[in-house]
């Protein structure tokens, strides 16, 4: 005997519209939910990810977390500039940025509240080179050996007197901002930059640099570039990092963070709809009992039933799931700013939708149609041929 | 009342689907009463701050330090009763997970400043006599199986080296709102460190300052920043709590998603709870058009079904209430110390529970109260289940 057809699972599903629009709703917000989580933690580790480029090596003080913490003398920066792995430029120049990273607040618009936004200096001259994906947006790059700063696209955005033109007080000075820069929505876009010697001289930091950051002949460098700062007595208390690490690092509180609410929160939650789902597909069953009766009669074995079952419960985890995924597409136009555990600052970042992201969300669909229909399939299958026809 | 028996007896008509609706409902008040914990522990700095504290630090960010020398400038400012200072010293404690906050302190005043750290006058002693004493919070000392004379070894970041700390006393929470995951020792010891790895000497992170008369405070705060305007380290007075609250507002994007989502799970109630409804209205409306035939006002099928819809919803609602008190505590087990102080369901959260269950039953009856209060009799009578 062949299988029941498809079509008679479909047809079903729609027999009962209220039922069906109502049970569809519950698991495509489930589904909405679930995507959304996902899409914000991929979101932030590609941010945090692309602010670094592999080429780039940071060297901080062993022991410290992130740049905020850590140290690095400025007579240090001379030995590692003779590093044999770092690249040169043209003119023959290593290819080094020594950086100042602080926290500064700053008023946010709207409600006003103030807000921690990361203030890096840099080496003028190379920083740029260093990050190619910093681009001037409006007006120009801050003069080496000045007070002025550049305001990344993102803080702009989000925070009070950041135009063209206007000043920021910190560091007992007023810094005036001369150009809006974009880094390709990575970390550097939520940062104000200015000139290094600038920013140590404003905030009293005695000589010692947060980090050095440098260019490497080849990724591959980097063993080699660790096994030199072990053996030289003077660079024992630096390590380096590869800049995509790094970076990932910082964000992995944060990620950790919104992955486990979020995902355990959703499968609590999922657990209503699964049961909605189940309440629906028993419904559908205790309806056509004798439907079910003549089915076997006609000679349909009992796991033809249970799969026409099951298929019909899960077709309305597909469209659910669908709908939820089509919802959740639309969170993509949308940003989301928060503090960054890792780095105690404002950080922007997107709902990113992978390919990855939808297939995990499709079979956490199925998953549900699967728990909810099952129960209800394999009660259908087992009804006796007589008593069904005789029922109702 | 005939009516309660009859609702009563209505839920009973189909068990499977009645429990399935009431573990539904009591599985979502759970995630959403899980999810108001989660608010109210974000908010617990700032519940727990006092009224007569205020915080003064760097008005660039709390990353720069003040001089220590402001002390004496701030107790002089009339109004204020008591001055004390702290730093944010970090550190690695056995591992990067074990986030916990652990400050370097003035062991004269710091207990005197906080009342709500309850210690013993002995331990207190022995805690101001010795440099490198400490003093944890009864929850850390729990977690960590410390006691008193134990040696924490802590691995500094911030400032850098092998720190030993020695036990001298473990404070108690005053109430449910103190934070008792912290951990206390000697400022001095700390600026003596500072010194040796050539950090600038004399530096504190900020100042937490006792006044008088909390109705002052905004008077207090203009005059202590007055002090340092244009100096090279000027500062910004708050309220404890404003300052706990600028805290939660850099992360307010998360808190209103957490929201969002709270009122999303409310949504999925409503739509398990209407489906039943729905069901059973449907396969009713004949018994509705036999009870309309007997003279029964509309009102009474109102009652009937919202009845109905209300007695599940409030089962499933208490069940969820119930069981949101132990997975709280499991989570605030499950999460490191120091990550959430505080996460205790509060009547604040029952409340809101409840109302979402009241929310959630005059919602999924509406349709199903309409439909069988619009059908006609005939047409009731006429329908096949």
């Amino acid at each position: 005997m062949k299988n029941i057809p498809f079509t008679y699972s479909i047809r079903n599903l729609f027999a009962r519209r209220i039922t069906f629009v109502l049970t569809l709703s519950g698991i495509a917000l489930v589904v909405f939910v679930f995507c959304a989580v996902l899409m914000l933690a991929h979101g932030l580790q590609k941010t945090m990810v692309d602010t670094g480029s592999k080429n780039n090596v940071l060297l901080f003080r062993k022991g410290s977390d992130s740049e905020l913490s850590s140290g690095v003398n400025r007579e240090l920066v001379n030995v590692i500039a003779t590093l044999p792995q770092i690249a040169e430029d043209n003119a023959g120049h290593p290819m080094l940025s020594s950086e100042v990273v602080v926290i500064i607040n700053l008023n946010r618009k709207g409600i006003g509240d103030m807000g921690n936004v990361s203030a890096r200096g840099v080496t003028p001259e190379t920083a740029f080179e260093l990050r190619k994906d910093m681009k001037i947006v409006e007006g120009r790059r801050f003069k080496p050996g000045s007070r002025e700063i550049i305001i990344g696209k993102a803080i702009r955005q989000r925070f009070q007197n950041t135009d063209i033109g206007q000043t920021i007080k910190f560091g007992g000075d007023e810094w005036t901002i001369v150009g809006i820069h974009e880094a390709k929505g990575s970390a550097f876009e939520s940062e104000v930059w200015g000139d290094v010697d600038q920013m140590m001289q404003a905030f009293n930091r005695q000589g010692a640099y947060s980090s050095v950051t440098v260019r490497l002949n080849s990724p591959a460098d980097t063993a080699s570039l660790n096994q030199n700062l072990e053996s030289d007595n003077r660079l024992l208390t630096i390590k380096a990092e590869s800049e995509p690490d790094y970076y990932r690092r910082q964000s992995r509180f944060l990620v950790i963070f919104i992955r486990v609410l979020g995902l355990s929160i959703t499968f609590i939650f999922s657990i209503g709809a699964v049961i909605g789902a189940m309440i629906t597909m028993y419904a559908a069953v205790a309806n056509r009992t004798r439907e079910i009766g003549i089915l076997r009669a006609l000679g349909f074995r009992r796991r033809s039933v249970l799969t026409a079952f099951l298929v019909e419960s899960i077709i309305l985890s597909l469209i659910g799931g669908g709908i939820g995924i089509l919802m959740a597409s639309f969170l993509q136009f949308l940003s989301f700013s928060t503090i960054n555990f890792g780095t105690f600052s404002d950080i922007t970042f997107g709902y990113i939708l992978s390919s990855q992201t939808v297939l995990a969300t499709f079979i956490f669909a199925v998953f549900m149609g699967i728990v909810g229909g099952f129960l209800p399939a394999v009660r259908a299958s087992r009804q006796d041929i007589l008593g069904a026809l005789r029922a109702g | 009342m005939n009516l309660l028996r009859l609702v009563f007896k209505n839920i009973f008509r189909h068990k499977l689907r009645s429990m399935l609706t009431i573990l539904g409902i009591a599985v979502t008040i759970l995630a959403f009463g899980l999810l108001r914990t989660l608010i109210a522990a974000w908010y617990a700095g700032v519940e727990a701050s006092a009224d007569n504290r205020l915080i003064t630090r760097n008005s660039v960010s709390f990353i720069f330090p003040l001089p220590l020398a402001y002390r004496d400038q701030i107790a002089n400012v009339p109004g204020v009763s008591q001055v004390t200072y702290a730093n944010w010293f970090q550190g690695i404690y056995i591992d990067q997970n074990q986030f916990f906050p652990r400050m370097g302190v003035d062991a004269e005043t710091l207990f005197e400043s906080y009342p709500e750290f309850l210690i013993t006058a002995d331990e207190l002693a022995e805690f101001k006599k010795e440099r490198n004493a400490a003093v944890v919070g009864s929850i850390i000392a729990q977690r960590y199986n410390l006691h008193l004379g134990d040696i924490m070894q802590i691995k500094g970041d911030i400032y850098p080296g092998e720190y030993e700390f020695v036990i001298r006393g473990i404070y108690r929470p005053r109430d449910s709102k103190t934070d008792a995951t912290q951990m206390f020792f000697h400022w001095d010891y700390l600026n003596e460190h500072a010194k040796e790895i050539g950090y600038e000497a004399n530096m504190v992170g900020w100042y937490i300052i006792t006044v008088d008369d909390p109705d002052q405070s905004a008077v207090i705060s203009e005059a202590v920043d007055a002090l340092f305007h244009n100096s090279r380290a000027e500062t910004k007075t708050e309220t404890e709590a404003a300052f706990a609250h600028s805290f939660i507002s850099m992360s307010d994007a998360i808190l209103k998603s957490i929201n969002a989502i709270s009122i999303i799970i409310i949504g999925i109630i409503i739509l398990v709870l209407a489906n039943t409804m729905a069901m059973t209205a449907r396969e009713r409306m004949q018994e509705y058009a036999v009870l309309k035939t007997l003279g029964f006002p509309g009102a009474f099928l109102t009652y009937l079904i919202y009845g109905e819809a209300l007695l599940i919803s409030v089962l499933g609602g208490i069940i969820g209430i119930l069981l949101t008190f132990p997975l709280a505590r499991g989570v605030q087990e499950a999460v490191p110390a120091g990550y959430f102080p505080v996460f205790d369901v509060t009547a604040g959260t029952i409340l809101l529970c409840a109302l979402a269950v009241l929310i959630v039953s005059i919602f999924s009856s509406a349709y199903p109260v309409w439909k069988a209060r619009s059908q006609t009799i005939v047409d009731g009578l006429r329908q096949i289940g």
